[in-house]
C-alpha cells in the first residue's frame, strides 16, 4: 500500500486512527482522573471524525448519523456524567500514578504490534487500506483492557471499558462502514445504560468499602469476614 | 611443532597472486598459523624455567608470546588478502580420525582478532606481571597457562573436525579456569573460578550435543561433512538451539552471563584482557561457524531469537556495568553489552538472509564482524589501562581513585581513547561498527512480514538507548578515575607506569583509531568473509572509493569516515591555534565552585552518586538494597547493595535443585569400598547392555 | 555533488556559526517581550561572546589539561554536526560525510567532553551537571534516533539532504509517522538544548541547573567556545525542525537567486520557531528532574508510535 495513492481523506483517516491510538496511550499513562475524562473526551471526537469521514468518503448517510451520536454520547454526554460523578465523589484531585509507566508503555507496544500481527492474515482486496485501521481499532481495545487490568480505581476502570468500545467502533466504522443503524442505536444505548449502573455502583462501593479502589473488595470475600 | 610438520595443500583466489608467491613457504597461510601455535607451546613450554628464574617471564616468555600474536596475525592477514582457503591433515588425533585444520576467511578474520589482542597484551605484560616477581605467587603457572589460553584459542579457530575443536576449546577453557584462579587465596576467586569452570563446561557439554546432531546427518565428525549435511528443520533448529545456548554461555549472553562479571575481574589484568577481548570473541566465531557456515541455512524464527536475546544482553549489560564500582567488573559487564551488540547484528543477519535479502543480510554480517574486531581492540585497551592503575596504585574501586590523568598522562589519554571507541563516538571505531548496524536495522521495511519490521526497529531502539547509556557509563568511568582529585592516599601518589605497559596500551588505542577512521579500507579487507561464508560480499559498501562507506547503496546512506575525522581535527586544530597560541596564558586560581569554601576530594561526585539517576529510572531491573543507618558513634552510613536480578530468579533455584540432587548422591558415599565396586560393576554391566 | 557545492560547504558552515548567537538573542529577546521587559537587544550574545574572549581565562588548580582541550572538541563536534543540516541548499556534500547517525554521532561527542569537563575540576556542582546531563540525553538520544529513523525509513535514506529532498516532492501527504516524529524531536530538542522544562538556560540557581553547572567553572575564551556551541544546538535542532518537516522554499539548485530565497525563508523558519519557543519557555515551569523521566519518556513514545504508525498504516502492504 502506498499513501500516495490514497485520497486526501484517507490519509486523514489514518492520522486520525493513529491519533486515536494515541490518545489511548495517554488515556492509559494520565494519573490524574480529570484529565483522563479530557482525553476520554477527545478519543470520542477523534472517533466520531472518523465515522464523519467514512460517511463523506462513502456517502453513506447513516454513518453521519452514527457520527453525530458517537459526539454526542462519547464526547459529550459521558465525560460529562464521569466528570460530574468524580466531583460528586470528591475524587478530582485524586491521582494514582501507575507504578511502572515505562513498562505499562512497553507492554501497550507489544500489544499493538501482536495486533498488527492478528490483523496481517487478513487479506482481502478492498480491505486493503482498512485493513491497518482494523489493526490499531484492535491495539485499541487491547490496551482498554490493559488499562482495566492495571488501574485499580473504579473510575480510570471505567475509562478503559469505555475506551474499549470507542476501538470496537472504529474497528466497525473502518472495516464494514459501520454496523446497521439499528445495532449502533443499542450499542449507545447500552453504553449509556452501563454509565448510569456504574455511577450508581461507585457510590455503592464507596458506601461498603469506604473507596474506590478495587483491591479493596478483596475484603469483601467471606474469608475476609471471618478474619 | 615446526612447519614440516604441516602438510598443506594451498590454492590462492588470485592467480598473480599465487604464481609471486606459492612457490615460498612463509606466504603459506598455514605455516604462519603453525608458526603462531608453536610460538605459543613454546612461550607456555619455556614459563617452566621461571620457577628457578622469575625474570625469564618478562624478559623471554612474554615477548615469544607476543611473537605468537603476531605470528597469528600475519597468518590471518594473509588469508583476508589472498582470500585463500588452506587445509592440512595433522599426523594427531585418532587413527580413524585425524584432526583437520582449515585456514579461510572466517578463521583468518578471527585469527587477526586473537592476534592483534596477544600481540598487545605480550607488549604489555612485561610490565605487569613484574609486579608478581616478589610476591609468592606461581609464576610458571602464569605464564604457562596463558601460552595455553592461546594455543587453545588458535586451535579452536584452526579446527575443521569437531574433535579437535571440543579438544581446543576444552584447552581453551581449562587454562582460562587456571588463570581465573590464580590469585587463589582469595575464597571469593575460588568460587567466581568454580563458577566459571562449572558454564564452561555446561556450555560445552550443549556445544558437544550440537555437533552430535550435525554429525549423526552428515555422517561424519568433519566440518566438510558436517556442512553437506541436509537437516530437517527439527533437527536444524534443534542443532542451533544447542549451539546457541552453548556459545552464548561462553560468550556471556544473558541469562546465562552470570559467570562473566565473576570470572574476568578476578584474574590478572592482562588475562583479563586476553578474556574480554579474546576468547569471548572465539565463542562468537563458534557461533558463525556453527550457524552461519556449517548448518548454512536461516530460519526467520532464529533470527528473532538471536535478536531478542542480543538486545536484552546489550541493555541489561550496559545498566548492570552503569552500578558497578568496581573498575574490571564494570568491564566486564560491558562486555556483555558489547556481545550483546555483536549478537544484535548476527540476529539481523539471520533475519535478512531468511528473508531473501541478502545484500541487508551481508551489511548486518559485517557490521557483527567489524563489532567484533573492535570490542576486541578497545575492550583489550580497557582492561590493560585497569591493569595500569591496579599495577601503581592497587586500586580497582572507582569510588576511591580520581585525578589520574595528571598522574599517568599516557594511560590516561589511552583509556580516553579506549572510553570514547566503546561509547561509540566518531571518529571512532566502535561507531563505525554501531552505525553499521543501524544501516542493516534501517532497511527493515524491505522484510516482507510486517511484524518483523516493527520488531527490528525496536531493537535499533534498544541499541540506541545502549549506546547513550554506554556513554553515560563511560563519562563516569572517566570522570571519577581520571578526572577530579584522588580519593585515596594510593591514588594520590601513582605514577607513571612502565613503558612496555604504555606501548601495549598505545598499540590498541592507534588501532581503535585507524579502524574509525578508515573504516572502508578494512571493511574492504574483511569483505572476503562474507563472500566465502555466505556466498555474496559487500558489493557497493566501498565502491566510491576509500573516503566513502556506503553499505547499501550511496543513496541511502553513506559516511566519510576520513574526511569527518580531518575535520574534526582541523577545526580544533584551528580553535586551539587561533586562540591558546602566543602569550594568551591562563591563569591558575582555586575552583569558583560557585564561590563555596575550595572543594575537597570528598565533595566530589562518587561514581555511585554518578549513577544515581540512572539507578533510579531503571530501579526495577536490579535487586537494590539501600539504606541510610546511623552508627553506633552517631555517624550515618550509606548502605547500598545492587544485585543482578537474575541471580534470584534463575541461578540460586538451579543451585537450590543442585544441591539438593547432591545430597541424596551422598548417600551413595558410604564409604566402603566394595560399595563403590558394586556400583561400578553395575555400571559397566549397564553399558555393556546398552551397547550390544 | 559538483564543486559549487564542495564552495557552499565552508559559507554554510560559517553562516551557521554566524547565525548562532542571534537565534539565542532573539529567543531571549521574544522572552523578555512576553514578560513585559524590554530585554537585551537581540545582538547582546555577540557582545557577550567578544567580552569573553577578551577577558582572562582562568583554570582551577585541580584542573586537567582535559579541561582547556574539551572547549574545543565540543565546539568543533557540534560545529560539524550542524554543518551537515542543509540549511540554504539540499546539494550539501556534508550530509552525505555525515548523515544523520552520524550527527547524532558528533553531538553525543560533544556531550561526552562537556561531561567530562564538569567533572574534571572535581566540584559538587560539575559533577551533578554531569551526571544529569548524561541521564537526560540517555533517555533523550534513543527518542531522538527512533524520530529520524522514522523519517529515513520513509526516504529509504539516513541522508539528510535526501531526507529533505524526499519530503520536499511528497510532502503534501499527510503521515501520521512525520507528526509522530515531529512531536517526539520537538521534545527532544528542549531537553537536548537544554530549555525550559528541562533545564533553565538562564539561571544558576543551584539545584535547577544541568547546563550551566558542568560549564560553572569555565571563564573567558573557554566560556565563550562553550556557550557558542550551545548556542550552535539550539541552531541545529531548529534548522533539523525547520528544514526537514517543512523544507519549502530550500534551494534545489545553485543560483544566487534560489540561494537567496532559500535564506530569507530560513531565517522566517527560524524566527517563527524562536518566537513558539520563547512563548513555550514563557507558560511553562521547570520540572523536577524527575519529572523529566515522564517528559522523554512521552519523547520515546512519540517516536516509537511514529515508527509503528509507519510500519503498521504507511507501508503495510
Amino acid at each position: 500500500m502506498n499513501l500516495e495513492h490514497l485520497s486526501l481523506l484517507q490519509q486523514l483517516m489514518i492520522v486520525l486512527a493513529a491519533v486515536v491510538l494515541f490518545t489511548s496511550f495517554v488515556l492509559l499513562e494520565q494519573a490524574r482522573l480529570v484529565a483522563a475524562i479530557h482525553v476520554f473526551a477527545w478519543q470520542g471526537v477523534l472517533v466520531s471524525l472518523v465515522t464523519a469521514i467514512v460517511a463523506a468518503s462513502g456517502g453513506l448517510l447513516h454513518l453521519f448519523f452514527s457520527a453525530a451520536l458517537t459526539f454526542g454520547l462519547k464526547a459529550l454526554l459521558i465525560p460529562w456524567m464521569l466528570h460530574r460523578l468524580v466531583r460528586r465523589l470528591q475524587l478530582d484531585r485524586h491521582r494514582e500514578p501507575l507504578p511502572r509507566p515505562a513498562l505499562v508503555v512497553m507492554a501497550a507496544l507489544a500489544l499493538v504490534i501482536f495486533s498488527y500481527w492478528l490483523v496481517l492474515p487478513i487479506v482481502q482486496e478492498e480491505l486493503i487500506f482498512t485493513r491497518n485501521i482494523v489493526a490499531v481499532s484492535l491495539a485499541v481495545v487491547l490496551i482498554g483492557l490493559l488499562m482495566m487490568v492495571i488501574r485499580t480505581q473504579a473510575v480510570a476502570q471505567v475509562l478503559g471499558f469505555m475506551s474499549m468500545e470507542n476501538g470496537l467502533f472504529l474497528a466497525a466504522v473502518s472495516a464494514t462502514g459501520g454496523m446497521p443503524l439499528v445495532v449502533e442505536l443499542g450499542v449507545a444505548f447500552d453504553v449509556l445504560v452501563a454509565m448510569v449502573l456504574f455511577g450508581v455502583f461507585f457510590f455503592q462501593i464507596r458506601e461498603s468499602i469506604d473507596s474506590l479502589d478495587v483491591d479493596r473488595m478483596n475484603r469483601l470475600t467471606e474469608r475476609a469476614d471471618d478474619q | 611443532m615446526t612447519a614440516t610438520l604441516w602438510s598443506s595443500t594451498t590454492w590462492f583466489s588470485t592467480p598473480w597472486f599465487s604464481t609471486m608467491w606459492s612457490s615460498t613457504t612463509w606466504s603459506s597461510t598455514l605455516w604462519w598459523a603453525g608458526a603462531a601455535v608453536g610460538l605459543a607451546l613454546l612461550s607456555a613450554l619455556l614459563s617452566l624455567f621461571t620457577a628457578w628464574k622469575p625474570r625469564l617471564l618478562r624478559s623471554v616468555v612474554m615477548p615469544v608470546f607476543a611473537l605468537a600474536g603476531l605470528a597469528a596475525l600475519i597468518a590471518g592477514l594473509l588469508a583476508l588478502i589472498t582470500g585463500s582457503v588452506a587445509t592440512a591433515e595433522l599426523p594427531l588425533g585418532l587413527p580413524w580420525l585425524p584432526w583437520r585444520v582449515r585456514l579461510d576467511a572466517l578463521a583468518g578474520f578471527f585469527f587477526c582478532v586473537i592476534g592483534v589482542v596477544s600481540f598487545a597484551v605480550g607488549l604489555y605484560a612485561p610490565g605487569y606481571v613484574r609486579g608478581f616477581e616478589h610476591a609468592r605467587d606461581p609464576l610458571p603457572a602464569l605464564g604457562g597457562f596463558t601460552g595455553l589460553f592461546l594455543t587453545g584459542m588458535l586451535l579452536v579457530v584452526l579446527a575443521d573436525d569437531a574433535f579437535l575443536f571440543m579438544v581446543a576449546w576444552e584447552l581453551m577453557s581449562l587454562s582460562s579456569y587456571f588463570l581465573v584462579v590464580f590469585h587463589h587465596d582469595q575464597a571469593a576467586n575460588r568460587r567466581a573460578a568454580f563458577l566459571y569452570l562449572l558454564m564452561a563446561h555446561i556450555a560445552g557439554l550443549a556445544i558437544l550435543l550440537a555437533f552430535g546432531v550435525m554429525a549423526s546427518f552428515g555422517g561424519d565428525f568433519g566440518f566438510d561433512a558436517m556442512r553437506g549435511a541436509e537437516l530437517s528443520f527439527a533437527w536444524a533448529s534443534a542443532a542451533f538451539v544447542l549451539a546457541f545456548f552453548g556459545f552464548g554461555t561462553k560468550a556471556g549472553l544473558v541469562p546465562v552471563h552470570a559467570w562473566l562479571p565473576e570470572a574476568h575481574p578476578v584474574a590478572p589484568s592482562h588475562i583479563s584482557a586476553l578474556m574480554s577481548g579474546v576468547m569471548l570473541k572465539v565463542a562468537v566465531y563458534g557461533f558463525i561457524r556453527v550457524v552461519f557456515d556449517l548448518i548454512g541455512e536461516f530460519h526467520w524464527q532464529w533470527g528473532v531469537i538471536v535478536l531478542a536475546i542480543g538486545s536484552v544482553s546489550a541493555l541489561l549489560g550496559v545498566l548492570y556495568a552503569l552500578m558497578q564500582h568496581d573498575l574490571k567488573r564494570l568491564l566486564a559487564y560491558s562486555s556483555v553489552e558489547n556481545i550483546g551488540i555483536i549478537f544484535i547484528g548476527l540476529g539481523l543477519a539471520l533475519l535478512f538472509l531468511a528473508n531473501g535479502r541478502v545484500i541487508i543480510g551481508t551489511v548486518a554480517f559485517v557490521a557483527a564482524l567489524y563489532h567484533t574486531i573492535n570490542h576486541a581492540l578497545f575492550k583489550g585497551l580497557l582492561f590493560m589501562g585497569a591493569g595500569a592503575i591496579l599495577h601503581t596504585a592497587n586500586e580497582h574501586d572507582l569510588d576511591k581513585m580520581g585525578g589520574l590523568l595528571r598522574r599517568m598522562p599516557w594511560t590516561g589519554s589511552f583509556f580516553l581513547i579506549g572510553c570514547l571507541s566503546i561509547s561509540a563516538l566518531p571518529p571512532f571505531n566502535g561507531f563505525v561498527s554501531e552505525w553499521f548496524t543501524f544501516q542493516a536495522a534501517l532497511q527493515a521495511w524491505q522484510l516482507e512480514s510486517g511484524v518483523l519490521r516493527s520488531i527490528v526497529p525496536i531493537a535499533a531502539a534498544v541499541l540506541a538507548l545502549t549506546g547513550a547509556l554506554a556513554a553515560a557509563c563511560f563519562v563516569r568511568v572517566y570522570g571519577v578515575a581520571f578526572l577530579g582529585q584522588a580519593r585515596s592516599r594510593p591514588v594520590r601518589r601513582a605514577g607513571a607506569v612502565p613503558l612496555s605497559m604504555r606501548v601495549g596500551q598505545g598499540v590498541l588505542a592507534l588501532l581503535c583509531l585507524l579502524l574509525g577512521v578508515l573504516p572502508t579500507t578494512f571493511i574492504d579487507l574483511f569483505n572476503v568473509v562474507p563472500q566465502q561464508v555466505l556466498g555474496h560480499g559487500l558489493a557497493h559498501a566501498t565502491s566510491q572509493g576509500w573516503l566513502w562507506l556506503t553499505p547499501v547503496s550511496p543513496k541511502t546512506a553513506s559516511y566519510g569516515a576520513p574526511l569527518a575525522a580531518l575535520a574534526l581535527f582541523a577545526v580544533i586544530g584551528l580553535g586551539w591555534w587561533l586562540l591558546e597560541r602566543g602569550k594568551r596564558r591562563s591563569r591558575r586560581c582555586d575552583a569558583w565552585d560557585c564561590g563555596f569554601a575550595p572543594p575537597t576530594m570528598a565533595m566530589q561526585y562518587t561514581a555511585t552518586a554518578f549513577a544515581q539517576p540512572i539507578r533510579r529510572v531503571f530501579g526495577l531491573l536490579f535487586h537494590i538494597d539501600e539504606a541510610v543507618e546511623p552508627q553506633q558513634d552517631g555517624r550515618l552510613r550509606h548502605r547500598l547493595q545492587i544485585t543482578d536480578r537474575l541471580w534470584g530468579l534463575l541461578y540460586l533455584p538451579v543451585a537450590r535443585a543442585v544441591e539438593k540432587a547432591a545430597r541424596r548422591v551422598v548417600r551413595l558415599q558410604s564409604g566402603n569400598v566394595r560399595v563403590y565396586l558394586g556400583w561400578t560393576l553395575a555400571t559397566l554391566l549397564g553399558l555393556l547392555w546398552i551397547m550390544a | 555533488m559538483n564543486a559549487s557545492s564542495w564552495v557552499l560547504l565552508p559559507i554554510q558552515a560559517l553562516l551557521y556559526i554566524a547565525l548562532a548567537p542571534l537565534l539565542a538573542g532573539w529567543v531571549r529577546k521574544i522572552k523578555a517581550r512576553l514578560q513585559n521587559r524590554r530585554g537585551a537587544p537581540i545582538w547582546q550574545p555577540y557582545r557577550d561572546i567578544y567580552k569573553l574572549f577578551t577577558k582572562e581565562t582562568r583554570i582551577a588548580h585541580t584542573a586537567s589539561p582535559l579541561f582547556g582541550i574539551a572547549p574545543y572538541v565540543v565546539f568543533s563536534a557540534t560545529l560539524l554536526a550542524v554543518t551537515a543540516v542543509p540549511l540554504l541548499s539540499i546539494a550539501s556534500p556534508a550530509s552525505a560525510i555525515a548523515d544523520v547517525i552520524v550527527i547524532a554521532g558528533l553531538l553525543a561527542l560533544a556531550r561526552f567532553f562537556l561531561s567530562l569537563a564538569g567533572m574534571d575540576v572535581g566540584t559538587a556542582f560539575g559533577g551533578m551537571g554531569a551526571s544529569r546531563e548524561m541521564f537526560v540525553s540517555a533517555l533523550a538520544e534513543p527518542a531522538m534516533l527512533m524520530a529520524v529513523f522514522t523519517l529515513a525509513m520513509t526516504a529509504h535514506s539516513t541522508n539528510l539532504a535526501s531526507v529533505v529532498d524526499y519530503q520536499l516532492h511528497n510532502g503534501e501527504i499527510l503521515r501520521p509517522s512525520y507528526m509522530f516524529a515531529l512531536a517526539g524531536l520537538v521534545l527532544v530538542a528542549i531537553a537536548e538544548t537544554g530549555r525550559i522544562p528541562v533545564d533553565n538556560p538562564a539561571t544558576h540557581l543551584e539545584l535547577t541547573m544541568i547546563h550551566e553547572a558542568m560549564i560553572l567553572e569555565y571563564s573567558g575564551r573557554h566560556l565563550a567556545m562553550m556557550d557558542w556551541a550551545a548556542q550552535l544546538k539550539l541552531l541545529l535542532y531548529g534548522v533539523l525542525l525547520a528544514n526537514v518537516f517543512f523544507p519549502w522554499g530550500i534551494a534545489q539548485e545553485m543560483s544566487a537567486a534560489a540561494l537567496s530565497v532559500a535564506f530569507a525563508v530560513i531565517v522566517l523558519k527560524l524566527a517563527l520557531l524562536g518566537v513558539l519557543l520563547a512563548v513555550s519557555e514563557t507558560v511553562l515551569a521547570k520540572m523536577r528532574v524527575f519529572r523529566v523521566t515522564a517528559f522523554l519518556n512521552l519523547a520515546l513514545l512519540f517516536a516509537l508510535l511514529g515508527l509503528l504508525s509507519h510500519v503498521i498504516l504507511e507501508v503495510g502492504a
